[in-house]
């Protein structure tokens, strides 16, 4: 019931999206770009903390491994968009499963310690390792893709259909995922682990997985960040981006997919637009987190849900 | 290299490496209790830098300066423990979030109050200059940062160790419900903890204003290094703070100095090694 | 209850902005000037700075230019590329803004050079000062009304030269571009008249102790060339005094080291050091005087160089919407006026702009020194008329490769 309100409401703002979106001037379909893309990044996140119950403050660090895997191979060695697409995802996954051997073995508290730890070794090497991530300059000029259609990806239309369609694609995926046999076992350690195992699942094998493969999807959502700025830099790393990405999962309602996937559009156009019209806006920002923790628990969806 | 090198870089090392165990042992009294990532410590420190610095101008006297920051924030830690944080008892990740957002609307009222100039505390005389012995040179004020420390830290170690308060901190940390069911009152003792936690962050930003200085941006930047020592020494543990600021300090002034390419990994890769060998630190209880 | 008003609440603030139509672009409207500065974040104070000094000039002109209004919209960048690079989107297909403006880092800059050249709309850079922007990558829609980092160490490197005993120096800076093109070009031209930099030492831009630095540097240099900017200038000279290296290795400095931002913070430990930049607060000239003067009374601090170059910034972009007669539509015409400003009497001196799109501009050599209690950048000499290629031709310049960490190589380092 839960689930089908959810993709019936997501399709609806898709759909929505995708109609108004050639009436809309180049600004704000940059925002809903971003936002289609940003969406994926908290999706992904949502299969660990949703539906596995682990809450990472590192998934910036896959999002920005394949940003910077997408910067440097198309500036620096002018690689096409497959080429890239397949680095980012590689190595978002192989960063993801590295730590994901440090990283499963802790639960709870420790576990939002090591994955922030974890994610500050990538912004150092982001920052420091200047040979190749060029630093705080960051890497500049990365060029849109040329995917072989007839439209330009340079234009913000064509560009917004593309990664609207990757972002149902992620979406479609990550649903399969959460309700195959696969998805209802993490759902079942969420909610007690011992039992699983008492059940002989095999728990850490199905959490790691569950890490790996949140890692990957954010870095999908990072290479198409990288196309979408033209640019990459250690901001694209840092903790921050990681506690803005938990913030968009609570405030959607985690274990939703579809609630993240708003919860982190809210957040985009709440962050460009509040800051139109007040240099106070990180006051409103940090009141919007309290906000949300206190007021809406389980996200905005579940504030009404309660209601009714 | 030379003696004299590996003396005065040792020197730096320690003496940073104080300041962070002022910043680092209330961040991990913090977590040993309450089982709170506070990402808003950075907050307190840099707040408790910004008060004395009022302070400072204002009557010139350094200790009723740093008295001044310490009280102050450990008031604000009050008030965030009692009246938010502990809605949220076990709730990780909305304790997280809601730190955030202190940290971001501390952020912005720094900002607001104080301007955005960045500013050095300005230091007493008796704490100018430098002490020489032979062709060395200690800068006196490195030697008060660490004498404070080893006071700060002596008296924690006695009053965890030998103190009742102490005794129903140490059974807190251990197991909150047993501790609960042998009477001790665990919220007093989680409120009472925040705020020396807070108390002590503070008290490290009054410090470090004379030697980081204070500045925005400062609670951020800062706030790693408090990670990585308790993620070292091990969550919840005063020891593990104590060595784990020792060897952060030293890692990071001896990293700097030997290897400057690599400054962040000779920090966090000896962290990610720890954590791959001993999950919970090198003080941490398995 | 209070959940759901709690959520309608924050549904309403980000739904109501977005039903605002965008803005009209009729002729006869007020000429719209978009502006970046970080308002947020650590560079926050600078970004006030360079908000004043252009609202400062704006207020001069009484926001009327060629007969139109000048309407001014200023937009946070939170010194990150990518926010600066969202503004910048809104600013030129939202507000439709006839000129875009401002930003501080390098990084900015670099960001928003393909959006600025790919959107087409006319820009001006007053304080971004990364070399290439206007050197071996230029760009076509930005004119640059501040500098180059490498500008001023030119002729500064030429003067220690011939001013000073100093052959052999140590250099200690930012390990970032800016660090490096301020550093590489006081070694090309030490280097090529004679000096030799001994040692080369760079620290990361979060750095909170100076101490593993300060205790590599060579004691038998005969100086020590130092690059900071901020609160790490700040505390680099506090640190260098600590050390015990104040008086005995005299400092030389990138002009941001004692820039008056944090200038009315240091203490004695600043006196002494010898600087270069395109403008002081304490240079003698009435322009300077009327604009300094002005700057303190609006925002109640000393005018840095940073409020000097969006002041001097928005008088250039006025000068040229003058020359094509407020037809500030004409977005070819507005570029190839920005790209003729020739101004006299700015408060830093003549500016000319070069081919490549930068100030021809004299640059200052300074001398920090107590005078009426205060410390301030007292100007020794100047070099008038100095280009970004210095005395070198542009061609030939611009064959060698940018400054970097390792360029020019550090032949007399070990």
């Amino acid at each position: 019931m839960k689930d089908r309100r959810g993709i019936v409401i997501g399709l609806v703002a898709v759909i929505a999206a995708a109609g108004v979106a050639p009436l809309l001037s180049a600004y704000p379909l940059t925002l809903l770009t971003q936002a289609a893309i940003v969406a994926v990044l908290a999706m992904s996140l949502d299969v660990l903390l949703g539906y596995t119950g682990l809450p990472s403050l590192g998934h910036a660090a896959y999002f920005g491994v394949a940003a910077y895997a997408v910067g440097i191979l198309a500036t620096d060695y002018q690689r096409g968009f497959l080429v890239c697409l397949v680095a980012g995802l590689v190595l978002a996954t192989l960063t993801a499963a590295v730590f994901g051997l440090l990283a499963i073995r802790a639960t709870g508290t420790y576990f939002l310690m090591i994955t922030l730890a974890l994610g500050m070794v990538v912004w150092g090497l982001a920052f420091r390792w200047v040979s190749m991530t060029k630093g705080d300059n960051g890497i500049a000029g990365v060029p849109r893709p040329e995917l072989g259609l007839p439209w330009s990806m340079g234009a913000p239309l064509p560009f917004f259909y593309v990664v609207l369609v990757a972002a149902l694609v992620a979406w479609a995926l990550l649903g399969l995922l959460v309700r195959s046999p696969f998805g209802l076992t993490l759902q079942g350690i969420r909610e007690s682990d011992s039992r699983m195992r008492a059940l002989g699942y095999n728990v850490w094998l199905h959490k790691y997985l569950a890490f790996v493969l949140s890692g990957a999807f954010a870095g999908f959502a990072g290479v198409f960040w990288a196309y979408y700025n033209g640019f990459v830099s250690p901001v694209d790393v840092q903790l921050v981006t990681s506690v803005e990405t938990l913030l968009m999962v609570a405030l959607g309602g985690p274990g939703t997919l579809a609630g993240p996937a708003l919860g982190a559009a809210l957040i985009v156009f709440l962050k460009n637009f509040v800051s139109v019209y007040t240099k106070r806006w990180l006051l409103i920002l940090g009141a919007v987190y309290i906000g949300v923790i206190l007021f809406a628990p389980r996200g905005v969806p579940g504030a009404f849900r309660r209601n009714r | 290299m030379t003696v004299e090198f590996w003396i005065v870089q040792t020197f730096n090392g320690l003496s940073y490496g104080a300041l962070l165990f002022l910043l680092a042992s209330g961040l991990s009294l913090i977590f040993g209790v309450m089982r709170i990532v506070n990402l808003a410590h950075g907050s307190y420190f840099l707040l408790g830098g910004y008060i004395a610095l009022s302070v400072i101008w204002r009557t010139s006297t350094f200790p009723l300066a740093l008295l001044a920051g310490a009280v102050a924030i450990a008031l604000v830690g009050i008030g965030m423990e009692r009246l938010f944080l502990r809605r949220l008892a076990g709730q990780t990740l909305g304790q997280v979030l809601m730190t955030v957002g202190f940290a971001l609307i501390f952020q912005d009222l720094a900002l607001l109050i104080w301007g955005g100039d960045p500013y050095s505390l300005p230091l007493p005389s008796w704490l100018q200059g430098v002490v020489t012995a032979g062709a060395l040179r200690f800068p006196k004020y490195r030697i008060f940062i660490m004498a404070v420390a080893v006071v700060i830290g002596a008296l924690l170690w006695l009053a965890l160790d030998r103190t009742r308060v102490g005794a129903m901190i140490r059974a807190a940390v251990d197991d909150a419900e047993m501790a609960q069911g042998v009477g001790i009152r665990v919220p007093t003792v989680s409120l009472g903890v925040f705020a020396l936690g807070a108390l002590l962050a503070a008290l490290g930003g009054g410090i470090g204003g004379g030697f980081l200085g204070v500045y925005p941006g400062l609670d951020f930047e800062i706030l790693p290094y408090a990670f990585v020592v308790i993620i070292v020494g091990g969550l919840g543990s005063l020891p593990g703070a104590m060595v784990g600021s020792l060897l952060v300090g030293l890692l990071d002034n001896f990293g700097k100095a030997l290897f400057p390419e690599l400054a962040y990994f000779t920090l966090f890769a000896p962290m990610a090694l720890i954590l791959a060998l001993r999950p919970t630190g090198l003080f941490g209880r398995t | 209850m209070r959940t759901r008003a709690f959520t309608v609440l924050l549904l309403a603030t980000f739904v109501a902005p977005l039903l605002a139509p965008p803005a009209p672009a009729a002729q006869g409207a007020p000429i719209k000037i978009g502006f970046l500065a970080p308002l947020t974040g650590p560079f926050a104070q600078i970004g006030k700075d360079m908000v004043n000094g252009t609202e400062l000039f704006l207020d001069e002109i009484k926001r009327e230019v060629a007969g139109r209004k000048v309407e001014l919209i200023v937009e946070d960048t939170e010194g990150q590329p990518s926010t600066a690079l969202n503004k910048s989107r809104k600013l030129v297909e939202q507000d439709k803004v006839h000129l875009l403006t401002g930003g501080l880092l390098a990084n900015v800059g670099y960001a928003l050079q393909p959006f600025i050249d790919g959107a087409q709309i006319p820009a001006t850079y007053p304080v971004i000062a990364a070399d290439d922007i206007t050197q071996r990558k230029p760009a076509k829609w930005i004119v640059r009304t501040g500098w180059t980092t490498s500008q001023p160490m030119h002729p500064f490197a030429d003067w220690v030269l011939k001013n000073t005993k100093y052959k052999k120096i140590t250099t200690i800076g930012m390990d970032y571009a800016f660090g490096y093109e301020t550093v590489g070009g006081f070694q090309r031209v030490f280097e090529e008249g004679g000096g030799q930099i001994v040692q080369k030492i760079w620290t990361p831009l979060n750095t909170n102790d100076f101490a593993p630095f300060l205790s590599q540097i060579k004691r038998d240099s005969d100086a020590v060339l130092a690059l900071f900017v901020g609160r790490l200038a700040l505390q680099f000279m506090k640190q260098y005094e600590e050390a015990g290296l104040h008086g005995k290795l005299p400092l030389l400095g990138g002009g941001t080291t004692t820039d008056e931002s944090v200038l009315p913070q240091m203490g004695d430990e600043a006196l002494g050091t010898l600087t270069a930049l395109h403008y002081s607060q304490a240079i003698d000239s009435p322009a300077n005087q009327k604009f300094a003067r002005a700057f303190e009374a609006r925002a109640g601090k000393i005018a840095s160089y940073y409020s000097e170059a969006t002041y001097t910034n928005m008088r250039w972009i006025t000068e040229a919407i003058k020359a094509v007669g407020g037809k500030a539509e004409d977005r070819a015409a507005l570029l190839a006026a920005l790209r003729k400003v020739d101004i006299k009497d700015t408060a830093r001196g003549p500016l000319s702009v070069d081919a490549h799109g930068n100030p021809v501009q004299t640059i200052y050599i300074r001398k920090v020194e107590r005078v009426g209690g205060k410390l301030q950048n007292t100007v020794i000499t100047s070099y008038p008329a100095v280009s970004q290629f210095w005395k070198y031709k542009a061609e030939d310049y611009l064959k060698q490769p940018l400054y970097a960490r390792e360029y020019p190589p550090c032949k007399a380092c070990q």
